[in-house]
């Protein structure tokens, strides 16, 4: 599904991923953990096409394509989804008029008819219990006046109604107290079906005793240095990254 | 993959730019006393009406070399002397009395700017007084409106067939002297709509004009009169779009709404001129004057407007709160880009007691575009418990565009209260990107982000026309963020 080879991504002179390689089959869950600054949500704005990270080496194929060349929004249309680490507030604009329009971009691409309004409220109601968002959420601004719980449980529900074929969910668990993050591993697990790929980036350990990945990397210094099973995670835990570092003290630091 | 950067986006060419090939019946060019009386002559009007004219053009003769600078507009200088002050369209009989009558050039304009006449009339149900050039060509459902008393026709009609009240109504609300523009409209005004409501009556549809620049070189001056009886209801409509031009066009309107105890008027605009291209060529000026009298108690003016087009915009539609417990209220849109200009906003005149006024102003700025919101609000000693709620907000797309708030504040008396909020925001990459990671184009998601800002001003305009708007705003601004 999502093929990476000798990845090099700079922001402005400073090489940030430096020769990174990843392949993902379809239904496989990758957890991609690492330290701070390790390059990690580099990965996921590259992905997803943001501006201002100059690849300069290596591809990306998504789907048998050439996932660079594609505008975001092409990239979004064909299946690729990012759950952003801080999700943007857009004032004035209704969630759901929001998410209807991005679901009826997306169907149109796919050649599905458009959802009406009836018919969408009705898939939306459903997710939104997924996912125990709150209903008076959904026709607020976007994100705006939201919680940090409540913006991490509106990026599920937005990816569950959009229904991604490769999920990317940067730091989902950033900011989260057990309980959302209960919620939220329990939206992910929901969603997780053969067809659906999904890198779960993360800091800590915790988020994947919730959403346990079949493969864990270890990403430090704009590469992958390890690569385990979900025991390779619980090392971690235990460790910290130092034995990674390539100069010790360097800027990470050990989880707790 | 990457971002298209504002200057490409905001390229799009102007959708209503066509000219249309139609004979024209025009005086030779240049303001002077023998053009006021020939335009007076040519449409046969009495005396008193020669009168108002020739006594606001030598009002404008006195004060000729002052046009107003204050505005945070500049164009070079107009030449009031290079300016044809004519021009109607020609045709077989004296005016076409019906549809089948009105040229078929002119119905296909209508068409191609998606205002098919007679679609609008039979299925809206909307009684459009379509006004080409200076010439009404075309009213419908007179009929209807006349069984219930309810007078909507030309302001040429107007004069022919209800002197009484053009007589005593016109210029009481912006006299002849009110100021430059106003001064030269009354002098040289052409046509324009007359709508009177009887008392108590509710109007039973929107009434609805569209205005149209055609002629080349020719200036049109507008001149709209709106008076509602005690305790009657009226909504009215405008809505404009003109042909690509090289030369800027002068448009120099007056619009006066009178509406007497408890009655209510809502006036809605929709402007989209000509705004000139990405340097800033072409356009049209539009210096416009509207106010309306809130004269009995509890009156009510709604002004609503969305100005996306013209070069330069000059525009302060206003209400003057008379009568006790008198309701004034300005909505608008104001959108700039390439090198167009606005200086808009409102005056609220609180004389009466317990009167109230609401102001929400949402300006737009993309490219190089200007967009200051110019507004005052004055409460006089006799306005006690007056109160005033004014909200502004500017956003701002892209790097090169400007947003300016001029608020004045003039109070009178110890019991007034005046509340003003004002916000600048900015169309952000991180929205645009995060619009487009969930499957919008850019062009989809600014169009989203600025009908979500201008959502409260979209909501007071009636429906069809809010869908109008809504389309226009996207049209006009497919844009996104330096």
């Amino acid at each position: 599904m999502l093929s990476i080879e000798d990845l090099h991504v700079s922001v402005g002179d400073r090489p940030i991923l430096r020769g990174l390689s990843l392949e993902i089959r379809s239904g496989e869950v990758h957890a991609l953990m690492g330290p701070n600054g390790s390059g990690k949500s580099t990965l996921a704005s590259v992905l997803a096409g943001r501006d201002g990270y100059v690849v300069t080496g290596g591809r990306v194929t998504y789907l048998g394509r050439d996932l660079l060349a594609m505008a975001p929004e092409e990239r979004a249309r064909e299946g690729v989804f990012l759950a952003f680490q801080y999700p943007i507030e857009i004032p004035g604009v209704s969630n759901l008029y929001f998410l209807k329009a991005g679901v009826n971009a997306v169907r149109r691409h796919r050649g599905q008819p458009e959802l009406d309004a009836m018919d969408f409220m009705k898939v939306a109601r459903g997710h939104m219990r997924l996912v125990e968002l709150d209903e008076a959420l959904a026709t607020r601004s976007v994100n705006q006046g939201f919680s940090g719980g409540e913006k991490k449980r509106n990026e599920m529900f937005q990816m569950a109604m959009l229904e991604p074929r490769l999920a990317v969910l940067d730091e989902t668990d950033s900011g989260l107290d057990i309980d959302a993050l209960r919620v939220v591993a329990g939206g992910v697990n929901a969603l997780r079906s053969p067809e659906r790929s999904m890198i779960v980036i993360t800091h800590y350990q915790r988020l994947l005793e919730h959403i346990v990945p079949d493969v864990v990397h270890v990403f430090v210094d704009g590469r992958i240095v390890e690569t385990g099973g979900r025991n390779l995670a619980e090392r971690l835990e235990a460790e910290g990254y130092a034995r990674y570092e390539r100069a010790p003290g360097a800027r990470a630091k050990a989880a707790p | 993959m990457t971002t298209p950067t504002v200057h490409e986006l905001l390229e799009t060419e102007y959708s209503a730019g066509f000219v249309t090939n139609v004979e024209e019946d025009r005086v030779p060019p240049g303001l002077s006393e023998e053009i006021i009386r020939l335009i007076s002559a040519k449409k046969g009007e009495p005396a008193w009406l020669l009168d108002f004219r020739l006594a606001a053009y030598r009002h404008f003769l006195d004060i000729r070399d002052t046009e107003p600078t204050w505005a945070k507009v500049s164009y070079p200088r107009i030449d009031y002397d290079d300016i044809v002050y004519y021009s109607a369209p020609k045709s077989k009989a004296d005016g076409p009395k019906r549809l089948e009558d009105v040229d078929p050039e002119l119905l296909r304009t209508y068409e191609k700017l998606g205002i098919p006449l007679e679609e609008r009339a039979a299925l809206a149900g909307i009684a459009v007084d379509a006004v080409f050039d200076s010439v009404s060509v075309a009213t419908t459902f007179k009929d209807k409106l006349a069984s219930m008393g309810i007078i909507f026709c030309s302001f040429s009609e107007a004069v022919r067939e209800h002197p009484e009240l053009v007589r005593e109504h016109l210029g009481s609300v912006v006299p002849t002297a009110d100021n430059y523009f106003a001064a030269l409209n009354s002098a040289v005004f052409t046509d324009g709509s007359f709508v009177y409501v009887p008392p108590g009556v509710r109007c039973p549809m929107e009434l609805s004009t569209y205005f149209r620049i055609n002629a080349a070189k020719t200036g049109q001056f507008e001149r709209t009169l709106v008076i509602a009886a005690e305790g009657s209801y009226v909504s009215y409509l405008e809505g404009c779009t003109a042909p690509m031009r090289d030369e800027n066009q002068l448009h120099a309107a007056v619009v006066e709404l009178v509406a007497l105890e408890r009655a209510e008027i809502k006036y809605s605009t929709v402007q989209n001129w000509y705004p000139g291209d990405a340097e800033g060529r072409g356009g049209i000026y539009n210096f416009v004057t509207k106010r309306g009298r809130c004269a009995g108690f509890r009156s009510k003016i709604s002004w609503t407007q969305v100005e996306t087009g013209s070069a330069i915009t000059w525009k302060y539609p206003s209400c003057i709160l008379q009568g006790d417990e008198s309701v004034g209220e300005f909505y608008s849109v104001a959108l700039t880009r390439h090198r167009q200009q606005a200086d808009t906003g409102t005056k609220m005149i609180h004389l009466g007691r317990g009167t109230r006024s609401t102001i929400v102003s949402k300006g737009i700025s993309a490219g190089h575009g200007q967009n200051t919101y110019r507004g005052l609000v004055r409460f006089g000693p006799r306005a006690e418990g007056a109160r005033n709620h004014t909200q502004c907000d500017s956003l701002l797309i892209g790097g090169d565009a400007g947003a300016h708030t001029v608020p004045y504040v003039d109070v009178r008396n110890d019991s007034s209260t005046v509340e003003h909020e004002a916000t600048t925001s900015r169309i952000s990459e991180d929205q645009l990107f995060y619009c487009r990671q969930r499957g919008l184009s850019a062009e989809d998601a600014v169009s989203l982000i600025v009908n979500g800002f201008c959502k409260e001003v979209l909501k007071e305009l009636p429906m069809e026309f809010a869908v109008e708007a809504q389309k226009l705003l996207g049209l006009s601004l497919e844009g996104a963020v330096g």
